[in-house]
């Protein structure tokens, strides 16, 4: 709500609000326009948004042309969905994966592009976009054949065209549900509303982002965004409002399993253990852009984790790094739990037991270990786990006979310690300890800091080479009063780094020579000047619109990304409305109400030389600095392990069949074929009528996530004290569903229950002839404090996203019924007779390919392609 | 703020109940206009709240009446030389006003600060008015009656004397204030937004005066004998003549809210309250020389003002928990107002 | 005592010479999102006690009314939109028809099934109004409720009796003796919104007002919130939001007006608000008029019971 206020001012100040989403909700009560569509709809959503831009051009063709790959020639070899029924080129049914060779532009070597650079595996276990960092995927340096025009058949802009040919209003009300007269007011709006003297943002956060098909969302939002020229400029973006506190800061120094600080990726087992085949992997040949950096960064970072003990000789300690062997994401953790693989689980600040898909096996999971330390404020279910989860009322799970030992740590609230939190913006933000922690509560920073320090100590006198990072690791904080606290600030400044003349103050000081420490090379400048720059709090009437002296923002500083796109090629503002960053030909300099995002003296029709890498190799009209080409990417040629381009899928459940391909849910999702995991059937195949209704998940403004902030406090408690569902009074009327009265919702997995709300918030959605019933299902709920209530991830099996791992928390298939669910054993027994019902295997509703036709298809196509070279 | 157990209305769509209006009209009430056939409200909620009072309320107004009413008895006994009606008067009177006034005190949410209510005198609050009103006459009612009560002793001395003595003053001051007890507190329920009590306004302190002066002459009635009650049976049947009639006329001008007069505990009462005032009216103007029927009739009509007392109250709390009799008159006068055909 | 009803500086009829602008709320609720951060600052600010965890049913809305322990109030109301409820607010299109929203919607089609989006969710956030002539404060016979230099109604805990009178008197059903243990922190007391006087008295603004994110509680000077408020108004009706309407701006209303009024988009009493409140003590005069003659006319019958024969 906090965040909403500067919608509701965008909106006083005459912005249109649109308001996509299956529910009417607070959002939509006071949006422009609410668009109802299907969870799970979006891809063909934004499809039939870009598909409308493209069939009547109106993109922003400069921006277009001069700013983003559109002019690009992809290969030949690279077949489109639309020829395949659903998938790309390269997909190899067996590993559920593709080989993303034949995505790439022409002219890149396809050795380079698939084997060179062994960081970029073509497919790979482990997550995508992390390979890269922040910078784009590495792409080969040899000439990439460009067709200004946009006319050339294997360009991006005409793939793109023929790509979305088919998401057609009418496709988008079938696929989506989203009403054609209600998606043409939309269309019309955010195309009017972009261009030189406007722009419109896209806001999403999870309701696009928990589905095995998240990353391609976004990726649509960003085809949007550049089509109409609305990246790096003020007032557009696509802005991923980041969920907990700090969950902004936590992956730029990232508690991620494959990622450094800064987006360096972490290094793998598989890979040649130097320092230089690691920065190599990372980099490519003859990068450019400012990624070419990265090794710079990984050495300061090594240099702040080990100081001294870190020399050039040593490769400054890389090889002390940790290595990554696969997936060790939390749910293959989860499920290396389950079976018997980890001996202890850290939970510090999250609460599994609730707040992850598939509750019941998070709880099983943890039954299993030998260890489990959880921090936090609240005696959450993850803590308690063992005598009182529902697994303990059917039986599955009896308290004598779990194993597990419980160490629960009363954490720090942020109100009781120092310390940043990093926003959707990348702004970082100070907060002071304003009380003292009760009794035993104390803070992370306490906690790790004098953890480590015992941990050093008990292995000080060890000489067992796996332990000699411990020895090497530079562990010396300052502390302050009575509890022995670590000094935040020290923390934060050495992350800032320090070099030859103390604290650094910009990143493009970092040496790949050891003579600069850095813990985050993104943060670098957070202490300029000594001074924690996070702390600032200059009122925004007394500073320039942009409020630079508010709080710090990564990198340098810069609010706004990419802003060099905010003028046109020739360094001019597009308008004067929105002019942010620009050319100033006197000065010989960039300049403008933001930090430019671009090489400050660097001219607008700046050529690079042919041999020329780093930033050195980017034109003076190559805006997107960080990515290897200076472009905005309409295409991704690599980067993603699930398509160059989005398409839409089905959720791994769904009651609807794919209405644009045979291939029903993404090719490459990420499922695990287990006893405990079972799926639905979908669509038309056997069983799938078992479970008719889609439902989705998400918040209550009243609660916090998995409940262990909210539930225990009355306040809060008392404003929605009970589990309930949204249903539409077509469902109720259909299942026989009573307003304010009990009801349960059935899947492969669970039965829970909750209180039935029947609202004309939830509408049935008419698609292609038949109408989807949608339930609404809050998520905050648990068996402790005040209010209580079954859990919604009880619902879910896991089914992930290849590319981050995330769960499709929102949105799965089930049944509703009226009353109370069964207890006890009986209540065992009542879902696996559901299950039954469906003919559930494990197998079920798992089938990587689906599309009948893509084998002949695909061999055809190949067939085609190779006696026509040269394309069309 | 959900009391726990309520059951809300709740309709499918979740959003706010239409309520039909219309059923449930008082019988035989040729005046009452046709209210508009629906009216919205907020999940059917009160609009205003329903006084936190009690039982002990209603029991407050009757026992006012009753102690005025007796006082007044009581003094028209003495001044007339009726001596069992005088000392009847004067204790009945103190015995009712001292019930009446602990019913008042036990309902305070903190009895203890109780006499919070003599820090301030304020015409606005007829509670305060009648504060102040109890703080003079019931002391004076407390004096005449014990002053009876020493009179009656055979050898008075010191204060008893006293008492004895000064209970013809007390018992004129009683009776100087006696009346504004019996009719403030009219005042007290109309001088709220409680609808069926607003609506009365203007006829309750007729009612209550009637009221009044039908319970005390009633009690008169049974207690005194045949003899010296021919004024109490007077005022009991001018009281009860009075209180049927004010009603009739009150219940035109309620409008929608006198319908809370007919329906639910308040129907209840109010049906009591007039077969017991009827019948007792006619029970003492047949039965003036029995002693029987003279008991019969004033307990009748004693009855019949504690029932109207009890039905006016329960109106009231109806009145209020129903969003309609707020909204409804508040919306035709607004439409009305505003030149519009109510509908 | 002062006036009972009309246009009056309620601090300057209360005794206060000198005194600060009255102050109070503009509760805009067309810009309100229904997040509840105003009752929830009330209750933390105030210290006021949960008061049941029981679910209504009601739209979001599970704290349900004004009362004793809770003096701000989120109200909920799902309705069927109205054709021109906001289609004015959408930009207006080029070449497509402006299907929003629309009877004529590919759904309507006798499926039984809604029109998506045909539904609008009004939220409202009440408060005591700090009438300009409050009942409350009118009937109290304690002199517990009292009227603040800044023009507030404001109840003195440990003054109330409890006697509850304010209770029924409030047109608006906002005070309310606070139930729960006895012995508890004002049970038995009469409790409403203070328009946080304490803070009033520091120069801060009240909790609510200063949690609210989007403006939808504002506070301040009355007479500059009136005027904002018309502009509000006059605005949104330029925006063809014909419904919007002010509630309790107008000093020429049954309670003098209110110090805290409201910008609503439907009728008052969708929101659980009485149409056209009026004081009470308004009929005070009339009423006590006719105690008094009901009073002397019951003293001349009770004498003319003792004329005539005995
Ligand atoms: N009060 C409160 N605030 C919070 C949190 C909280 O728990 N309570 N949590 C914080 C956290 S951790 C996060 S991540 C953010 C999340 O913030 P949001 O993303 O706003 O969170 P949700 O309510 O889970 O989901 C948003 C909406 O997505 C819709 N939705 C579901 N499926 C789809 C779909 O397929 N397409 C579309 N377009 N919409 C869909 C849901 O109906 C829901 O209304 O909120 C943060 N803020
Ligand atoms: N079905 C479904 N599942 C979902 C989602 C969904 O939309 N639908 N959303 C997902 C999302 S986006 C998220 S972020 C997760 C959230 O899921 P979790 O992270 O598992 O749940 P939280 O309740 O936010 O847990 C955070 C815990 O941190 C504690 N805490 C707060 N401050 C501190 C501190 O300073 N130190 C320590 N040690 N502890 C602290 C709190 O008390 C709380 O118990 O849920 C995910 N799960
Ligand atoms: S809880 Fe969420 S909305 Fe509220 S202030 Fe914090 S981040 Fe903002
Ligand atoms: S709204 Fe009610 S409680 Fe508030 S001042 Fe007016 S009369 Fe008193
Ligand atoms: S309950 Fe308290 S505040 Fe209300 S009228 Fe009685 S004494 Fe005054
Ligand atoms: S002004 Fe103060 S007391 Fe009144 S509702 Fe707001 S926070 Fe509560
Ligand atoms: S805090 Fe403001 S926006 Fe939120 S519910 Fe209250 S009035 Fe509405
Ligand atoms: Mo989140």
């Amino acid at each position: 709500p906090v965040g909403f206020q500067w919608v509701m001012e965008a909106k006083a100040r005459g912005a249109t609000v649109i308001h996509v989403d299956p529910r009417y909700t607070r959002t939509s009560a006071v949006a422009d326009i609410h668009a109802p569509i299907r969870a799970g709809g979006d891809i063909a959503f934004l499809g039939g948004i870009i598909h409308y831009i493209l069939s009547r051009e109106l993109d922003f063709r400069e921006y277009v042309t001069a700013y983003t790959n559109a002019a690009d020639i992809i290969t030949d070899r690279f077949i489109d969905t639309e020829d395949l029924d659903g998938l790309f080129s390269g997909f190899d049914p067996e590993g559920r994966k593709y080989d993303t060779s034949t995505w790439q532009y022409e002219g890149a070597s396809e050795a380079a592009a698939a084997g060179n650079r062994s960081q970029h595996d073509t497919a790979s276990d482990t997550s995508a976009g992390d390979q890269h960092g922040s910078g784009g995927p590495a792409i080969s340096r040899a000439e990439v054949h460009r067709d200004e025009t946009l006319q050339h058949p294997r360009c991006v802009f005409q793939i793109l065209k023929r790509h979305f040919a088919r998401y057609t209003p009418d496709m988008v009300e079938r696929v989506s549900g989203c009403p054609q007269d209600v998606f043409a007011t939309i269309c019309e709006a955010v195309t009017r509303n972009s261009g030189r003297d406007r722009t419109t943002a896209w806001v999403y956060s999870v309701g696009w982002t928990h589905h095995s098909v998240s990353i391609q969302y976004i990726r649509s939002a960003a085809i949007l965004q550049l089509l109409l020229g609305n990246m790096g400029r003020p007032g557009g973006g696509i802005m991923a409002l980041r969920g907990h506190a700090s969950i902004q800061g936590s992956t730029d120094i990232p508690t991620l399993f494959n990622l450094l600080p800064g987006y360096l990726p972490m290094p793998k087992s598989s890979q040649p253990d130097d320092l230089d085949g690691y920065a190599q992997g990372m980099i490519g040949d003859k990068q450019k852009g400012y990624w070419a950096n990265a090794k710079a960064y990984t050495v300061s970072l090594l240099k702040s984790y080990f100081g001294d003990a870190a020399t050039a000789d040593n490769d400054f300690g890389f090889r002390w790094l940790p290595k990554i062997s696969g997936d060790h994401g939390t749910y293959q953790t989860t499920l290396d739990m389950l079976d018997g693989k980890i001996p202890g689980y850290f939970v510090v600040g999250e609460n599994p037991a609730v707040g992850s898909a598939h509750g019941k096996l998070q709880r099983l999971a943890m039954a299993k270990l030998e260890f489990l330390v959880v921090r936090d404020l609240a005696m959450i279910e993850t803590a308690t786990f063992w005598k009182d989860s529902p697994e303990i009322g059917t039986g599955e799970l009896r308290t004598e006979d779990i194993g597990t030992e419980v160490f629960v740590f009363p954490a720090a609230a942020h109100t009781e310690k120092n310390g940043s939190f990093t926003n959707t913006q990348r702004m970082l933000q100070w907060h002071h300890q304003a009380v003292e922690p009760p009794g035993d509560a104390r803070s992370e920073l306490h906690f790790f800091y004098h953890l480590g320090r015992r941990l050093r100590a008990k292995l000080a006198d060890s000489t067992d080479p796996r332990d000699q990072p411990m020895h090497a690791l530079t562990w010396d904080y300052p502390t302050e009063g009575p509890l022995a606290e670590p000094k935040a600030e020290a923390v934060l400044m050495e992350i800032n780094g320090y070099g030859p003349e103390g604290d650094l103050s910009s990143y493009l000081e970092l040496k790949d020579d050891g003579s600069t420490a850095c813990g985050c090379w993104i943060y670098c400048g957070v202490g300029a000047g000594g001074v924690n720059q996070a702390a600032r709090r200059k009122p925004g009437a007394e500073q320039s619109w942009v409020a630079p002296e508010w709080g710090w923002a990564w990198p340098a500083n810069r609010r706004i990304l990419y802003n060099r796109a905010s003028a046109d090629p020739a360094g001019k503002p597009w308008s004067e409305r929105k002019a942010y960053v620009w050319w100033d030909e006197e000065a010989g300099s960039w300049t403008g109400h933001d930090v430019p995002d671009f090489e400050a003296t660097k001219r607008p029709d700046y050529r690079a030389p042919a041999d020329a890498e780093g930033p050195a190799a980017l034109n003076g009209d190559d805006p997107f600095v960080m990515q290897a080409d200076g472009k905005g990417w309409l295409y991704a040629p690599s980067g993603l392990l699930d398509g160059p381009l989005p398409t839409h899928y089905e959720p791994q459940e769904s009651p609807v069949r794919n209405a644009l391909y045979g291939q029903q849910a993404n090719p490459t999702r990420q499922v695990y074929i287990r006893d405990e995991n079972p799926s639905h059937p979908s669509a038309d195949e056997p069983g799938a009528d078992v479970y008719p209704y889609v439902f989705t998940t998400y918040r209550l403004t009243e609660h916090h996530t998995a409940g262990g902030m909210s539930r225990g406090l009355p306040y809060l408690a008392e404003l929605q004290p009970a589990f309930f569902v949204e249903v539409s009074p077509e469902l109720a009327a259909e299942r026989h569903l009573q307003h304010g009265a009990w009801c349960h919702l059935v899947t492969a997995r669970a039965a829970v229950e909750a209180r039935v709300l029947v609202t004309r918030r939830v509408t049935p959605l008419k698609m292609g002839g038949r109408l989807v019933h949608q339930i609404g299902v809050p998520y905050h709920w648990g068996q402790n404090g005040l209010t209580t209530g079954d859990s919604a991830n009880d619902l879910f099996g896991l089914a992930l996203d290849r590319n981050v791992h995330i769960q499709e928390s929102k949105v799965a298939s089930c049944d509703i019924r009226p009353g109370r669910r069964p207890r006890g054993p009986a209540l065992i027994a009542y879902i696996a007779a559901s299950r039954d019902k469906a003919g559930i295997t494990p197998e079920t509703g798992n089938t990587a390919l689906t599309s009948p036709a893509w084998r002949g298809l695909s061999e055809r196509a190949e067939a085609d392609a190779h006696n026509n070279p040269g394309g069309a | 703020m959900t009391g726990p157990g309520r059951q809300p209305e709740m309709s499918l769509d979740g959003g706010t109940p239409r309520h039909r209006a219309g059923r449930r009209r008082g019988r035989g009430d040729p005046n009452a206009t046709v209210p508009p056939a629906d009216f919205t409200s907020y999940y059917g909620r009160p609009v205003v709240k329903a006084s936190p009072w009690e039982k002990d309320i209603p029991a407050y107004l009757f026992l006012g009446g009753l102690a005025a009413g007796s006082s007044l008895l009581a003094a028209g006994g003495a001044a007339s030389d009726r001596p069992a009606l005088r000392r009847h008067g004067r204790i009945t009177a103190f015995a009712a006003i001292s019930l009446s006034f602990a019913a008042l005190v036990h309902d305070l949410g903190r009895p203890s600060r109780l006499l919070n209510m003599l820090r301030v005198i304020k015409p606005t609050s007829p509670m305060s008015v009648g504060t102040w009103l109890l703080a003079g006459y019931g002391p004076l009612a407390g004096a005449a009656a014990l002053g009876e009560l020493a009179g009656s002793t055979p050898r008075g001395r010191g204060p008893l004397r006293l008492l004895s003595a000064l209970r013809g003053p007390a018992g004129v001051g009683a009776t100087l204030i006696a009346p504004a007890v019996a009719t403030y507190t009219a005042v007290l329920l109309s001088d709220t937004a409680t609808p069926a009590w607003s609506a009365a306004r203007k006829e309750l302190p007729f009612v209550f005066a009637g009221s009044a002066a039908a319970a005390a002459g009633g009690l008169a009635m049974a207690t005194v004998p045949v003899s010296q009650a021919a004024p109490a049976r007077r005022m009991a049947v001018g009281g009860a003549l009075t209180e049927l009639a004010a009603q009739q006329v009150m219940e035109r001008s309620m409008g929608l809210s006198s319908e809370t007069l007919s329906t639910g505990i308040a129907g209840r009462w109010h049906r009591l309250a007039r077969v017991s005032t009827g019948g007792g009216v006619v029970l003492a103007l047949t039965g003036a020389r029995s002693r029987t029927l003279s008991v019969l009739a004033g307990l009748a009509l004693t009855t019949g003002s504690f029932a109207t007392r009890f039905a006016i109250f329960e109106a009231g709390q109806a009145s209020a928990r129903d969003p309609r009799y707020t909204i409804v008159p508040q919306r035709e006068r607004l439409d009305a107002a505003a030149g519009e055909t109510p509908h | 005592m002062g006036r009972l009803s009309g246009p009056v500086d309620p601090a300057l009829d209360a005794g206060w010479s000198e005194h600060p602008p009255r102050m109070g709320f503009f509760t805009d609720t067309s810009v309100c999102i229904g997040c509840k951060a105003c009752e929830v600052a009330c209750k933390e600010w105030n210290a006021i006690p949960e008061d049941g965890l029981s679910f209504t049913g009601e739209s979001y809305d599970n704290t349900g009314a004004l009362g004793g322990s809770t003096w701000r109030h989120v109200a909920f109301i799902e309705q069927p939109r109205q054709l021109g409820d906001r289609a004015a607010e959408l930009p207006a299109p080029t070449g497509v028809d402006l299907g929003m929203p629309s009877i004529g919607m590919p759904s309507g089609d006798g499926t039984g099934v809604g029109a998506p989006g045909d539904v609008r969710w009004l939220m409202s956030s009440d408060v005591c109004k700090h009438c300009t002539h409050a009942a409350c404060l009118d009937v109290c016979p304690t002199g517990s409720l009292f009227r603040t230099e800044f023009g507030t109604v404001v109840v003195q805990e440990e003054i109330c009796n409890g006697c509850g009178y304010c209770v029924p008197a409030c047109p608006y059903g906002v005070i309310e003796r606070r139930s729960g243990p006895a012995g508890d922190v004002a049970v038995g007391v009469a409790q409403k919104c203070t328009l946080c006087y304490d803070r009033l008295g520091a120069g801060q603004t009240p909790a609510c007002a200063q949690a609210c994110p989007t403006q939808s509680i504002q506070y301040g000077d009355l007479d500059e919130l009136r005027t904002r408020a018309e502009g509000r108004l006059a605005q949104l009706h330029d925006t063809g939001v014909s419904d919007a309407q002010l509630y309790g701006a107008s000093p020429d209303d049954g309670v003098g007006g209110a110090g805290a009024f409201f910008l609503l988009l439907d009728k008052p009493e969708v929101y659980g608000l009485p149409p056209d409140p009026v004081v009470c003590t308004r009929d005070l005069p009339s009423m006590w008029t006719r105690a008094a003659v009901a009073a002397v006319a019951l003293a001349g019958a009770a004498a003319m019971c003792f004329g005539g024969r005995r």
